[in-house]
């Protein structure tokens, strides 16, 4: 693995002089959290938790969407059209090196988003929180690495970097509208919460949401089912298909 | 050449649907030397180094890089291996020397870097953005990439494409003293010139195929190419001694401006000798060597740049 801390710092370097991927990442979350925060308050109404308590846990789930589908989606066949894929192929660097440092940092990119959001909504609004960290923790850490999964099969998928974008783009909006992720769950039409069951992320909000108000494993198995799945597939067909040009 | 073959191709064929990229080639590059590869576009040059570089498998035939099978035993060749390909770009957002440094890390013992960005004229654009650098500033960069590893054999697709002709020498001396060092450098290029100054050996390829292959002096020689005289006649007068010159095949006129053509490397001193016998005086003489040029010409019955 020689090269490969080199490489992730340059990664993480490189993503910071992204300015629309750290925008979304780390500042748009707490626009939102601002913006429903500052509607609505943070009173307590559910099971002693107020929007704001609720809303943070949707939008950590929209910062992973952020992150795997789109950041991941992108870099990697961005890095592939420009052919940096192929230059990196002509050293020693092996193609587990280079993924897993893109994974690495888009982790800690979303962590950070994550940790951003807490100690805003902490500090603005006396974030309340009725879970297990460590519960909180898994959850999250399974959340982002189905959502990798799922990044590394479109940008396998697509063929360009323009149609790796546009598919991310085409996922990613409805997602983040119909999910609960954006728009919490509560606001949303019956007939779209029952359609968003189909939608990768929905399943993500309902697990961190669920988990965040201290409710068990077993009460979410059918989410974590559906997200292991996607991360193994991913893996596997990502995997299969890979390509450095 | 008496070293060991560094690279050894035999057969080689990759067909791209109904295109034959490279059609049946064979050759092998020694320890020492810098062979280079000519031929017009699409004649298969690309193919040819992509398939050794291991980054494109071949149809048909057999490629040894220092013994090992680029397909199957690719990573003991990476280590010794610099390689500059025709296209690719590094991150538009990448600095000079982070690339440098990033590609250092990748090897067990490369080199000083610092002195690699001086030795290529980027000292100043060191901290530049991989996409605001000129087009040759980007070319110099991948040179500096594709030796950073101190590398036993350097390959270099279109090595000058793009560089000013200051540039372009500065390359060339960097090359052969990387050659002095003992490294192999297999590189592809458009240039006749820098084919014939700069390499050793010189493989002619036309339409997948390798239709010559030998030093640039040999190459030349073997065409039986005959050297031209040029000068510009002071006064109208008769030029009769020129024609009864031995070795002479052929000798026009056009107004003031005459052409002597023949054989041998004596031919400007007898033209010049005859010519001072019979007190004919003459200006702006030029003489004319066949080069490699001329041998592409004949040997693929098109020019360069067709
Ligand atoms: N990936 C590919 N898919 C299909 N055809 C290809 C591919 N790569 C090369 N070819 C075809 O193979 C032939 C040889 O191409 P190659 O790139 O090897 O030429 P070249 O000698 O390097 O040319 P140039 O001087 O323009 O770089 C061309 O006809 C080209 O169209
Ligand atoms: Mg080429």
């Amino acid at each position: 693995m020689r090269g490969f801390w080199k490489l992730a710092s340059i990664e993480f370097k490189l993503f910071l002089r992204e300015p629309s991927a750290a925008f979304f990442t780390l500042v748009f979350p707490l626009m939102m959290l601002f913006i429903f925060g500052g509607v609505f308050g943070n009173k307590p109404q559910y099971s002693g938790l107020g929007i704001v308590d609720l809303s943070v846990p949707a939008y950590t789930a929209m910062i992973i969407a952020t992150t795997g589908l789109v950041s991941l989606t992108i870099s990697i066949s961005a890095a592939r059209e420009l052919g940096v894929l192929r230059r990196f192929h002509t050293t020693p660097l092996t193609p587990t090196a280079i993924l897993t440092s893109q994974v690495l940092v888009l982790f800690i990119m979303t962590t950070l988003g994550m940790v951003l959001l807490l100690i805003a909504a902490k500090i603005t609004y006396g974030l309340r929180f009725n879970g297990n960290v460590l519960s909180v923790i898994l959850g999250f850490l399974l959340s982002s690495c189905s959502f990798f999964a799922l990044g590394f099969v479109l940008a396998s998928i697509a063929r360009t970097a323009r149609s790796a974008q546009v598919m991310a783009m085409a996922l990613y909006y409805p997602m983040l509208f119909l999910s609960g992720a954006a728009i919490p769950k509560w606001v949303l039409p019956e007939a779209v919460r029952t359609y968003g069951q189909i939608l990768p992320l929905t399943h993500v909000v309902n697990l961190l949401t669920g988990l965040w108000l201290g409710e068990p494993w077993s009460d979410h198995l059918k989410e974590v089912a559906v997200l292991v799945v996607m991360m193994v597939v991913g893996l596997v067909v990502s995997a299969k298909t890979f390509r450095w040009e | 050449m008496v070293s060991e073959p560094v690279i050894q191709v035999e057969h080689l064929r990759k067909v791209y649907g109904p295109t034959v990229a490279v059609d049946d080639v064979s050759f092998e590059v020694y320890q020492g030397e810098i062979f280079g590869m000519v031929g017009t576009n699409g004649a298969g040059k690309t193919t040819s180094i992509e398939c050794i570089e291991g980054l494109r498998q071949q149809d048909r035939g057999s490629i040894r890089v220092f013994g090992a099978d680029p397909q199957k035993e690719i990573h003991d060749i990476r280590r010794k291996v610099g390689v500059q390909l025709q296209e690719s770009q590094l991150q538009p957002r990448l600095k000079v020397w982070e690339a440098l440094d990033l590609f250092a890390s990748f090897y067990e013992s490369p080199l000083d870097w610092e002195k690699l960005l001086e030795q290529l004229g980027l000292t100043e654009k060191r901290n530049a953005a991989f996409a605001r650098l000129s087009g040759g500033q980007k070319q110099r960069l991948q040179i500096a990439l594709a030796l950073i590893n101190d590398p036993q054999l350097v390959f270099f697709d279109e090595l000058t494409t793009g560089l000013d002709p200051q540039a372009r020498r500065a390359m060339w001396d960097l090359i052969r003293s990387v050659r002095d060092d003992g490294k192999t450098i297999f590189l592809t290029t458009h240039f006749m010139d820098e084919a014939e100054r700069l390499c050793d050996r010189v493989a002619i390829m036309d339409k997948g195929r390798i239709i010559a292959l030998d030093t640039p002096e040999n190459l030349i020689q073997s065409l039986g190419v005959e050297s031209r005289v040029v000068f510009t006649l002071k006064e109208p007068h008769d030029i009769a001694c020129c024609r009864s010159l031995s070795g002479v095949t052929l000798v026009e006129q056009n107004g003031d401006r005459v052409l002597v053509q023949g054989k041998g490397e004596m031919l400007v001193v007898e033209v010049v000798t005859a010519l001072a016998k019979e007190g004919i005086r003459f200006s702006d003489l030029r003489t004319e060597q066949p080069n490699l040029e001329d041998v592409f010409l004949a040997v693929t019955g098109h020019e360069m740049k067709d």
